[in-house]
């Protein structure tokens, strides 16, 4: 890494002031102060204050609804992860086969990531809207009866659709340079040492792309935690019955609608103490394993 | 071991040039074979096109008795060593060598016999728990050389393979590849751009220019009689020098001056071909003596070349390094050594 060396003390400061200006201001600030409000409880009216300790903590050990959101926020981030990066890698192979055309469908499947989650979701909304989508007619013609907003598992199928479909576009930019840097040599000599187009994927390609894998894995499970409100809010609402309910979106409920402060905020300290222990665990994995 | 058979092979990319043509080749069971030609000629497409990994546009291309044309890499039987070696940067040496006889399903007892013996052959023994970023570039040169040995293929196939290593270690690698190929008598095709390499690896020399076929022959061969303009000015170090130069009543004409060549009978101007080893310095004033005007000297040692002009054309001479020089030299030459071409077709003329 390439050091400068400043002879003016100050300077440095000066110079990283307006980010930490920034960082401070919408990060560490609220940060903090979710982290303090954790520990308090409000009435209704923000009229009276009292200190309770840690009892916001444990009262979301027994709760029912939050333990719920839980389980519904892990199959919800898995099945995001997965489904984003399987479709992503599959995508990301066939424009690796491509010679000539390779860049025209790289730059139309990279669009889905320039459109903002709300929209995202809503497109989905309206293409699975039991009266007026098209899905759910098709559905119908198969002898499916969609309708999310009665049906958990199908509410459940809709938001991981949605979510996921804007994060592929993500994924397979990442897998497609990771695929591109595997030098051609390496399958041409599995080819001629004898291992068929699944076995070479499965022996070379894929070890190889391990560190892309593992990063675009934590990339894609705090995109699930925290990124998607807005795919939720635009589609179910958490709903029906709380079984789209996740973690950040109960969040928002408990908060600003319940006005429980105190609860809200320890959940949002979780789910920071989340994202900052699958960060560690993704660089000291990485640093490790992404040189072979 | 197998012979291999190349017809009037032809590749076309679509929409482009042909990248080779009209090749025609048999290699004997055993041999070592050296495509040589500069960068684009089509040799490695040529090597490619034999392995498997390039589609052949016309012709045909036999491995032993079977046409191969429509057989996958894995099943012509052949292992190729690569320019970057190609080895597998997640597995250890033992695996890499391993992977390509796992594949084809055999028992464990004979792949691990293998391995120890190419291990043993090779002297990488010690490495093989190793994974190839922690071998030097020598290493991984002989890894990649193990890989293909124990397949035991019907022959071996080689791009550039020792292009990335440097000049010193390079020249060792060289002998222990042909070393190896004689003990293994498995037939060999080695594509490299280097004519040194290739003059001292070959058996038979294949002169490649822009995809066609200049000349076949022992490097000798080539060497001592080169067919084009081309393969004169490509193979030998320092490069021939060709001069252009006209026939007047039997004899070489070179500006104005008639030299003590014999033109082979014909009309029109001639490339007149002569080593810089081939002249030699002569008492200023000799008949037939070219005349350089000198304009530098590279010193070698042994040898020193002087280079200049010739009736305003360049020529390279190597003489002794005690020679005392002037501005010009006087240069006396073998008429047995002049190589004479067609100017127009660039083929050698008697």
């Amino acid at each position: 890494m390439k050091r400068a060396v400043f002879r003016n003390r100050l300077l440095p400061w000066v110079l990283l002031a307006p980010q930490l200006a920034v960082t401070f201001v919408f990060f560490l600030w609220p940060a903090a102060q979710a982290g303090w409000q954790s520990f308090l409880r409000e009435d209704a009216f923000g009229l009276k204050t009292t200190f309770v300790g840690l009892a916001n903590y444990s009262r979301l050990l027994d709760d029912g609804e939050y333990l719920n959101a839980v389980g519904v926020t892990a199959v919800f981030s898995v099945s995001v992860a997965v489904l984003g990066m399987s479709v992503a890698l599959l995508l990301a192979l066939a424009v690796d086969r491509m010679v000539t055309t390779a860049r025209g469908y790289t730059t139309l499947l990279v669009w889905p990531y320039a459109v903002a989650p709300a929209i995202a979701g809503l497109l989905w909304w309206f293409i699975f809207n039991p009266t007026i989508g098209l899905m759910p007619h098709v559905l119908g013609l198969m002898g499916i009866d969609w309708d999310h907003s009665l049906n958990g598992n199908q509410a459940m199928i809709l938001v991981v659709i949605a979510a996921a479909w804007k994060q592929i576009s993500y994924n397979f930019l990442f897998f497609v340079a990771g695929l591109q840097s595997i030098p051609a040599s390496l399958r041409e000599a599995a080819a001629i040492d004898g291992a068929g187009p699944f076995r070479r994927f499965l022996t070379i390609t894929f070890p190889l792309l391990a560190p892309t894998s593992f990063f675009l894995l934590v990339v894609n499970t705090v995109y699930a935690l925290f990124d998607t409100f807005p795919v939720i809010d635009a589609t179910t609402e958490g709903g029906p019955a709380q079984a789209t309910n996740i973690l950040v979106y109960k969040v928002y409920v408990d908060g600003f609608l319940g006005l429980n402060l105190g609860s809200s905020a320890a959940q949002s300290v979780v789910l920071m103490a989340v994202v900052v222990a699958l960060t560690v665990v993704q660089f000291r994995y990485v640093e490790r394993r992404v040189e072979y | 071991m197998a012979t291999i058979a190349l017809q009037d092979l032809g590749k076309t990319y679509a929409g482009g040039a042909p990248a080779v043509s009209g090749v025609s080749l048999d290699i004997a069971d055993g041999e070592f074979v050296v495509l040589v030609g500069p960068s684009g000629c089509g040799k490695s497409t040529l090597l490619r096109m034999i392995a498997g990994l390039e589609t052949i546009t016309t012709g045909q291309v036999r491995i032993g008795s079977r046409v191969v044309n429509d057989l996958e890499p894995a099943e012509r039987d052949i292992a190729m060593v690569f320019q970057n070696y190609a080895l597998y940067p997640h597995m250890t040496v033992r695996q890499n060598l391993a992977y390509g006889l796992k594949n084809r399903r055999m028992a464990g007892a004979e792949i691990d016999r293998r391995v120890a013996e190419a291990a043993a052959i090779l002297e990488i023994a010690p490495y093989l728990d190793r994974k190839p970023r922690q071998l030097s570039g020598g290493q991984r040169q002989r890894v990649a050389m193990g890989r293909a040995i124990v397949r035991e293929p019907a022959a071996f196939l080689f791009d550039e393979p020792l292009s990335n290593l440097d000049a010193k270690l390079r020249v060792t690698m060289r002998g222990e590849i042909r070393q190896l190929q004689r003990r293994l008598g498995t037939t060999s095709v080695y594509v490299t751009h280097d004519q040194v390499e290739a003059m001292t690896l070959a058996d038979r020399l294949v002169v490649l220019n822009k995809g066609r076929v200049e000349q076949i022959g022992a490097p000798l061969e080539v060497y001592r009689q080169p067919a084009t303009v081309f393969v004169a000015g490509f193979i030998g170090a320092p490069a021939m020098n060709l001069l252009n130069a006209a026939r007047e009543g039997g004899a070489v004409v070179l500006g104005g001056q008639a030299l003590a060549v014999a033109a082979p009978p014909g009309a029109g101007p001639v490339v007149l071909g002569l080593r810089a080893e081939d002249l030699h310095p002569a008492s200023p004033g000799t008949p037939g003596a070219l005349d350089l005007a000198v304009t530098h000297v590279e010193e070698l040692g042994a040898q020193r070349l002087v280079h200049g002009h010739v009736a305003g054309q360049p020529l390279v001479a190597a003489v002794t390094a005690d020679l005392a020089l002037a501005d010009r030299l006087a240069l006396g030459l073998n008429p047995r050594a002049a190589h004479l071409f067609d100017a127009t077709s660039g083929r050698r003329l008697a």
